[in-house]
């Protein structure tokens, strides 16, 4: 990649996102075919979501309640009249050559989401990003290409599932706040529980708007949309991608053109997908097939009645109660089971700081590695609390543990067994502490005299001498104290 | 082999406890003697039939029905008479079809009709056109031109028709025989091959009211797969058959007698209301002040949706497929070779209102002109319980006439479409005879849902002029 160190202190970026939300409902949003994912081709399928003739839609309350919640959670103003529009295009994967959406009144309408942003000094910093609105429509079928001579194949087991279509403010200003805000967005889905948010499976899928302009100009430049983005990370390295275009042509002298593009994530670039002139004209109209509907104050405020604890408060609520770091408290609650394991853990009498660390480093890398889901872990929150403990209460150094939690790992058995079993309690005894440093400095003269000439390291290899004789269970906060003091005695 | 096709479907309802082998038989050979000259049929299939009729002692048992090519039948071939929908079979029954079905009505024949339900003749079908047998000359009006002539023909006790903007109504006045438009939402239109969605309803066409009557109790209700199926408690539409007129006002829309109504249909129409002053009802002038936009109107607002609806026959999934070297080539195959030369100017004139810098200008001042009329309706029924008039213009008219001529064939619903654009329901009763041979229709309107009304002042005019006696000759 390009530096363009230069190029970006003359422009700033202006970022939108549409993200497109595969609600969680069991039917689909105008029939009752299940919306499981993966089934054989075209087997969730009946007359109405594929387009037969005469066939007519009925909503899915589910989806509008889905719908509403989300609404409520990105702090949205709830439609109180209900309407569908019919967006008209043909393609194979449309069986109606039209979806049903919702045109000029859709089910959410000017809601907000935070999200946080890391400063260069490490610390957060809060960032409010307008949403638009958010609207209901159903998902289109998928061609199959591969394997496939002459022709292609419409598989319409996604057709008619329901869409929430959440479109943001442009008020997004670079690649990473971009991505924040979709960590952001999709920790909210997640709490709500109102889409499985599985990228794989395409339940989550993100539209970029992308456009520069020059520092301090009011007015926003030509923007771009890009198409297919399949990760969050794409959407990043996309809108990156675009911003360096755009850069390019307008230093030199060329202006860009509205269109829309495709992202190509092995080539790592955009390509022409269709110019402004090629756009569809979806000739919107009022869905004549479902009648417009009111949606009472009463239905909205039970749904509201429903919504959990968001990640933003909870991210507050560790931090006041437990006296976690910001960073800390948001990066767990950016994963609801993370934040559940964590939460699970201090319960069981761990402190927090400590807990939160084991979680984010060791457990994770653990599981990782393995390929577990915390939600599988074989160490469980209480025996996590368990190992913690040790370490809190001194039983065990911070070192041995990390050799304890992949045996916990493997095995299954409490910190505390394997602790016991193996022998590995922590030397606190000051007599044996001194013993075994004195050996040390005995045996090491030339280390005890680059310290006394200064060289700071030498401390560090007489500890490693100590713990090597203890064999790594002398406590070592007391083996530095022990260490330091006869050192100076000896001056 | 005595004559039961004559029957009314009241009639026929007592033969076919009797005698229901006999009834089918009597049907069947008269259809099938006259479907090569009035081609009211697209496919009628004795074999089904006979296999259908079992449950004894229902509303149809024993009883044929027809029903329009553009309401799906499980398992039958269904084409909307258009060659775009060769060979497509639904895989379910629409829902008037359902309850026929349970009232053991046995369905043998589709009916020909208008390709898509596009035409007030019958005569754009892919199947040819249908001739009136009042006059094999004539057209038998349309879209439902089919439905119509075969029930004054004699070929079926009833049929189903749907109207969008007097398909069941022109037709029926055109053959001398009744034809019902629900309310919009009182029969469900699911498995009604879609024309103009906020429009269509499904309805019957039958030789008396009082068939009309029974085929309602039959097809009227909540559906709960269609959501603009309304909820509503179905009245017992026989039970408020009745020959009184008192207590009645009837109001006769001074826009609907013009320039260019047939003197004889509007001396007709004037002379049934007379029948109804005598008979006790109170006749008066109302005014529908929005009704010269009424044709206008439809021709918006309906081909915008037809054009939305008729989308999906691309020749991906059912029906014909034209290949192509490429997914655009299909398509313009498909639907160049597929469609009639009706269906492609609706769907041109449809996509043409909806597009972007047209929309405004057309389709939201049809939906806008649209409730000024639905208003217009809501005023005069404060002061009338029935609307009366003509239901077209003039009477059938010659095979090939009009065709030349898209607004002239437009303006033959200039009656029908105002019904269609309120939501009201509207019934054509047999009223007289032009020239001494060609039927004319009276057209009663009533308040939404209030069918029962529409139904009681058609059986008091028919008991009246007993028109239905009168057939055509068709040796």
């Amino acid at each position: 990649m390009t530096d363009n160190s230069r190029l970006t202190t003359n422009y700033e970026t202006v970022i939108g996102l549409e993200v497109h939300v595969q609600l969680d409902t069991k039917s689909k949003l105008f029939c009752a075919c299940p919306t499981t994912f993966g089934s054989e081709p075209n087997r969730n399928t009946c007359p109405v979501c594929l387009g037969w003739p005469g066939s007519l839609p009925v909503l899915n309350e589910q989806a509008l309640k889905f719908a509403v919640k989300t609404g409520l959670a990105l702090n949205a103003e709830i439609a109180e009249r209900l309407k569908f529009d019919r967006k008209n295009y043909f393609y194979p994967d449309l069986p109606k050559a039209y979806q049903i959406s919702q045109f000029d009144m859709p089910v959410n309408k000017g809601g907000h989401l935070l999200i946080d942003l890391k400063r260069a000094d490490g610390s957060l910093e809060e960032k409010r990003i307008g949403i638009t609105r958010a609207h209901l429509e159903e998902d289109a079928g998928k061609l199959v290409h591969e394997g496939v001579k002459d022709g292609s194949l419409v598989d319409y087991n996604r057709g008619g599932i329901p869409l929430l279509e959440i479109v943001s403010e442009p008020d997004l200003r670079s690649p990473e706040e971009a991505y924040a805000y979709l960590l952001a967005l999709k920790a909210v889905l997640e709490y709500l529980e109102v889409s499985d948010c599985n990228m794989e499976e395409g339940s989550l899928r993100c539209d970029a708007n992308v456009s520069i302009r020059p520092k301090g100009e009011a007015k926003f430049g030509t923007r771009v949309e890009i198409k297919n983005l399949n990760s969050f990370k794409a959407v990043q390295k996309a809108i990156q991608y675009e911003v360096e275009r755009h850069t390019k042509v307008l230093e030199s002298g060329e202006k860009i053109s509205q269109e829309t593009r495709l992202w190509n994530d092995d080539k790592g670039q955009t390509f022409l997908m269709r110019s402004k002139e090629e756009a569809h004209d979806y000739r919107y109209f009022p869905e004549p097939d479902l009648v417009p509907f009111t949606l009472s104050r009463e239905s909205v405020e039970k749904i509201r009645a429903t919504l959990p604890e968001l990640p933003a408060d909870r991210a507050k609520r560790l931090i006041r109660d437990h006296g976690l770091s910001p960073y800390d408290a948001y990066t767990l609650v950016q994963d609801r089971k993370l934040a559940n394991y964590f939460e699970a853990a201090i319960k069981e009498k761990a402190g927090a700081k400590l807990t939160s660390n084991w979680i984010q480093s060791e457990l994770l890398a653990l599981l990782n590695s393995k390929k577990i889901s915390i939600e599988n872990s074989p160490v469980k929150p209480a025996d996590l609390a368990g190992l913690v403990r040790l370490i809190e209460n001194n039983t065990i150094s911070g070192k041995i543990a990390k050799d304890v939690l992949p045996e916990m790992f493997e095995t299954g058995k409490s910190a505390e067994a394997i602790v016991k079993e193996k022998g590995l309690v922590q030397v606190t005894d000051t007599k044996q502490i001194e013993e075994a440093v004195d050996k040390a400095l005995a045996a090491n003269p030339k280390s005890v005299e680059d310290f006394r000439a200064g060289k700071q390291q030498a401390l560090g290899f007489l500890v490693g001498q100590v713990m090597k004789e203890t064999k790594g269970k002398a406590n070592p906060k007391m083996v530095n104290e022990i260490l330091e003091k006869k050192l100076k005695i000896s001056t | 082999m005595s004559e039961y096709f004559s029957l009314t479907l009241k009639e026929a309802q007592k033969a076919a406890r009797e005698d229901s082998a006999g009834v089918l038989a009597s049907v069947r050979n008269r259809a099938a003697a006259l479907n090569p000259k009035i081609n009211a049929f697209v496919r009628f299939d004795a074999a089904k039939a006979v296999s259908q009729s079992g449950a004894q002692g229902l509303l149809l048992s024993g009883i044929p029905i027809a029903i329009k090519d553009n309401i799906c039948i499980d398992g039958w071939e269904t084409t909307c008479a258009s060659k775009i929908l060769k060979g497509h079979i639904p895989p379910y029954d629409a829902a008037a079809v359902e309850k026929i079905k349970q009232a053991g009505g046995v369905i043998f024949a589709q009916a020909n009709m208008d390709e898509f339900a596009f035409g007030s003749s019958s005569e754009t079908s892919a199947h040819g056109p249908v001739r009136n047998p009042w006059d094999l000359e004539r057209v038998p009006g349309g879209s439902s031109g089919g439905s119509a002539a075969a029930v004054a023909a004699d070929m079926a006790f009833a049929a189903l028709g749907s109207d969008t903007g007097g398909s069941i109504r022109q037709p029926a006045a055109f053959c001398g025989v009744v034809g019902l438009k629900p309310t919009y939402g009182l029969v469900s239109r699911y498995g009604l091959i879609a024309f103009g969605s906020s429009f269509d309803q499904i309805g019957p066409i039958t030789k008396t009211v009082e068939d009309t009557a029974l085929m309602m109790n039959i097809l009227a209700g909540h559906d709960a797969r269609d959501s603009t199926s309304a909820k509503m408690t179905v009245p017992d539409y026989t039970g408020a058959l009745q020959k009184d007129m008192r207590g009645l006002k009837i109001g006769l829309p001074k826009e609907f007698f013009i320039e260019g109504l047939d003197p004889e249909i509007e001396k007709s129409v004037r002379d049934a209301a007379e029948i109804y002053r005598k008979l006790g009802a109170e006749i008066r002038t109302v005014s529908l002040p929005h009704t010269p936009h009424s044709v206008a109107v439809y021709y918006i607002v309906a081909v915008a949706e037809a054009s939305s609806n008729l989308g999906r026959y691309d020749g991906v999934r059912y029906g014909a497929r034209m290949p192509g070297k490429d997914l655009k080539e299909l398509y313009f195959n498909t639907r160049s070779e597929g469609f009639g030369a009706e269906a492609k100017r609706r769907i041109l004139l449809g996509t043409f209102v909806l597009s972007a810098g047209y929309y405004d200008a057309y389709y939201r001042q049809g939906q806008k002109v649209r409730t000024l009329i639905r208003d217009d309706f809501q005023k005069a029924f404060k002061e009338v319980d029935l609307i009366l008039g003509p239901t077209t213009p003039t009477p059938a008219f010659k095979i090939g006439e009009k065709t030349a001529d898209p607004i002239a064939m437009y303006l033959s619903d200039i009656f029908t479409i105002p019904a269609n654009l309120a939501g009201v329901p509207a019934l054509s009763v047999p009223c007289g005879f032009a020239g001494g041979k060609l039927p004319i229709g009276l057209q009663l309107m009533g308040r939404p849902f209030e069918e029962t009304t529409l139904l009681r002042a058609g059986y008091a005019l028919e008991q009246e002029l007993q028109l239905f006696k009168q057939k055509p000759i068709l040796s």
